[in-house]
């Protein structure tokens, strides 16, 4: 496929918005015009950020059937987009994230116990037990409080955006949301006040097929693709393969590089598959068609980074074995780690006169006497 | 008679009004094939086909808005918000459309609408997943607002709200979906099989809008309030034998004053609970009611037992959460002044 020039104007890349970015192709081999720039440490560093989400997922729900957290949910089949994208971007960027990207706190290097402290509510959680499991709040690693309200966090990554180019500033911000979500009033809000003020954004949508147990074409409706939306905003828009760590890392820094350089918004809709559940409170069982999976024409993102590390040989098994080891035993006393500081589900939580700080800057009275009612 | 959750209680509240009026459609996000996230809704799209009930995207402005249209061309849509925290988006359809719709037109239109949706805190959901928005609809002018405790009262208020000429909204507590909550958490759960308000009966009858349940009699002091607090109420009285009058308040616009009024000029004390944040809620203007109409009655002041003016937390639910412990103590307060 074409990779067009960063100011290419929108009607000559408006045919992308139905075509799909791919770098690797079947064989593990990265080929044509999108191949990014990355050396071989950079792709195991990329493979290594797409285990670690996965052995973290995988550690959380096991967690979650041992009754030591409330809630989870997974990225499962997912983890090449927000790994890659984290990578493809600068320190000081700042991304709008959903409840399934966090593969950006991971590529970034976030400490991967606070991220279990948050999902243990326990008393070193960051966010002091407030927020659901995995409803992250990371500025210094560039990652926005995340909502539990869908789409909202859309129009405030334009404004993010506009505020830096407002400053003269350089950083961009990175807008996330499902496919489903995509239907709410905001995603549009956010299209026409990106393209009214060019704003340096990048609008992500991740199309796993699924929201909840409602399949895309609700939220799609009779456009043939997400990535249609932005054509009647005039905003370059493109499909990508979304289980390709090359073209996932190709695309984020095409679309980060339009934006730094004045460019404007760029939509991207990843093509993936929501490969688990879509939380621990979900049962697809009630509503996937059971063979989905092995179905999917795209195969899985972690396989097809090592093929390819493989196929250049910089890879084999017994590194990968030894990869997966390390990452296994790292998650592991992460979590031993976490959990000797309480769980919500052991008590051993914030105390409950924190719960009335943060509601504004200064505690006003009225909170100060709930509180001291609340130690009574 | 037939031993239901609030859950089956609500599905069949649904089978029984789309099978009486086929003017009656049921949408909202994965309430058609899945029959929703609480399962309210399952077996609907089987049993009356996906013209009558199905799936919507996702855009609570966009659900509530169509329901007005339909309801203006002469349909009785029923839909849900996935959870009470999700219907922003659809207030101002809710608040400056549907309520007013019938005035605005001097009854030219109306919106005959039904907005379900389940509220409430108690299963560890964290600021977005518990919120008890109703004081938001009952400050609404031509809103009607219904928030039921168990399932014979879900199945007849949400026909009676179905039938209705205008729009409803109709919270649902969630954490009473199974079982009448006594407020103790840390206690193994009631079904609502072992409840007598879990005996549903069969077929069809509608509980009228605007009336409430006297749930529990009693002499020493009068507790007004709704969904799941009513069951700690009632906990909350039985633990330190207290003989409390509860008051089930149902539907809080058009609000029952009668009942009210005479059950605190007989008791001479009350108490308000509700599970929303105090600073405006609901129970503000119950007090005033009270104050209003019972004043020369009342031989200790009103007090109200509410959730803290905070976001609900995840990890401190329970201490959010307006438990028997908390309650109970107010109840003596009321009875010690
Ligand atoms: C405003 C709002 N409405 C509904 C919900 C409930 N909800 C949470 S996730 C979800 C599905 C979202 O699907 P999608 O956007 O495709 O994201 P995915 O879960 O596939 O990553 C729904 C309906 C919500 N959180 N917020
Ligand atoms: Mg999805």
């Amino acid at each position: 496929m074409k990779k067009p020039a960063l100011d290419e104007k929108v009607e000559r890349v408006a045919l992308m918005r139905k075509q799909l970015v791919r770098v690797l192709d079947d064989d593990g081999s990265a080929v044509g015009e999108w191949v990014p720039d990355l050396s071989a440490d950079a792709k195991i560093a990329g493979l290594r950020d797409m285990m670690t989400v996965r052995s973290f997922d995988a550690r959380m729900l096991r967690a979650h059937r041992q009754g030591k957290i409330s809630f989870y949910m997974q990225a499962l089949g997912e983890e090449a987009i927000a790994c890659a994208q984290q990578r493809a971007l600068r320190p000081g960027d700042m991304h709008f994230p959903t409840y399934r990207q966090q593969g950006l706190l991971i590529a970034a290097g976030y400490p991967i116990v606070q991220m279990m402290n948050q999902i243990l509510s326990n008393e070193q959680d960051p966010l002091k037990g407030r927020q659901l499991p995995v409803l992250y709040s990371a500025k210094s690693h560039g990652f926005f409080s995340i909502s539990g309200n869908l789409a909202t966090q859309y129009p405030q990554a334009v404004g993010w955006a506009m505020a830096s180019a407002m400053r003269g500033d350089t950083a961009i911000a990175s807008a996330w949301i499902g496919e489903g979500a995509s239907a709410e009033n905001d995603f549009h809000a956010a299209l026409v006040m990106a393209s009214t003020y060019q704003a340096p954004v990048i609008l992500n949508i991740v199309n796993n097929h699924w929201a909840i147990s409602t399949p895309e074409d609700f939220a799609r409706g009779a456009s043939a693709t997400f990535a249609d939306r932005g054509y009647g905003f005039s905003i370059p828009a493109i499909r990508v393969d979304g289980n390709d760590y090359l073209a996932a890392y190709a695309a984020s820094q095409w679309a980060a590089e339009r934006a730094r350089s004045n460019l404007g918004p760029t939509l991207i809709e990843w093509i993936t598959l929501r490969r688990g559940a879509h939380s621990t409170s979900d049962d697809p069982s009630v509503y996937r068609p059971e063979h989905e999976s092995e179905q999917f024409p795209l195969a899985d993102p972690v396989e097809r980074l090592r093929q390819h590390l493989v196929a250049l040989g910089e890879w084999d098994d017994d590194r990968h074995r030894d990869l997966q080891h390390e990452i296994d035993t790292e998650i592991e006393s992460a979590f031993a780690e976490a959990d000797s500081h309480g769980s919500v589900k052991s008590g051993v939580v914030p105390s409950p006169a924190t719960m009335f700080d943060d509601v504004y800057a200064e505690l006003p009275r009225h909170l100060r006497e709930q509180r001291d009612q609340v130690g009574e | 008679m037939t031993a239901m959750t609030m859950v089956e209680a609500i599905r069949d509240a649904h089978m029984i009004a789309m099978e009486r009026d086929d003017r009656v459609v049921v949408f909202g996000e994965d309430v058609g094939f899945f029959g929703g996230v609480f399962r309210c809704t399952q077996g609907l799209q089987e049993r009356f086909g996906d013209h009558r009930c199905f799936d919507a995207p996702i855009n609570e402005s966009a659900i509530v808005g169509a329901a007005i249209g339909m309801a203006a061309y002469g349909l009785r849509p029923c839909v849900e918000m996935q959870f009470a925290d999700y219907m922003y988006p659809a207030y101002d359809q809710i608040v400056s459309e549907a309520a007013r719709l019938r005035h605005r037109s001097a009854g030219d239109f109306s919106a005959p609408i039904v907005v379900r949706m389940p509220s409430g805190g108690g299963i560890f959901g964290g600021q977005t997943h518990s919120q008890s928005p109703e004081a938001l609809f009952t400050h609404v002018a031509g809103l009607t607002t219904v928030v039921v405790s168990n399932p014979y009262d879900a199945k007849g208020l949400l026909i009676a709200a179905i039938e209705d000429e205008d729009p409803v909204v109709f919270l649902e507590p969630k954490r009473v979906y199974n079982g009448p909550f006594d407020g103790h958490h840390d206690r193994p759960v009631v079904p609502w099989s072992k409840h007598p308000l879990g005996e549903v009966p069969d077929g069809y009858y509608a509980i009228p809008l605007g009336e409430a349940r006297v749930h529990r009699t009693g002499s020493d002091l009068t507790v007004l309030t709704y969904g799941t607090l009513v069951h700690v109420a009632e906990t909350a009285a039985n633990e330190r034998d207290i003989d409390a009058e509860i008051i089930d308040l149902r539907t809080l616009v058009p609000l029952d004053v009668d009942t009210i009024v005479e059950s605190v000029v007989k008791t001479g004390r009350c108490l308000v609970l509700h599970e929303a944040t105090v600073t405006s809620g609901f129970g503000a203007e119950l007090s005033a009611t009270v104050q209003e109409r019972c004043f020369y009655h009342l031989e200790a002041p009103i007090v109200r037992v509410a959730g803290w003016d905070t976001p609900y937390p995840h990890a401190l639910e329970w201490s959010y959460f307006p438990g028997p412990e908390r309650v109970g103590r107010a109840m003596q307060e009321v009875l010690a002044a």
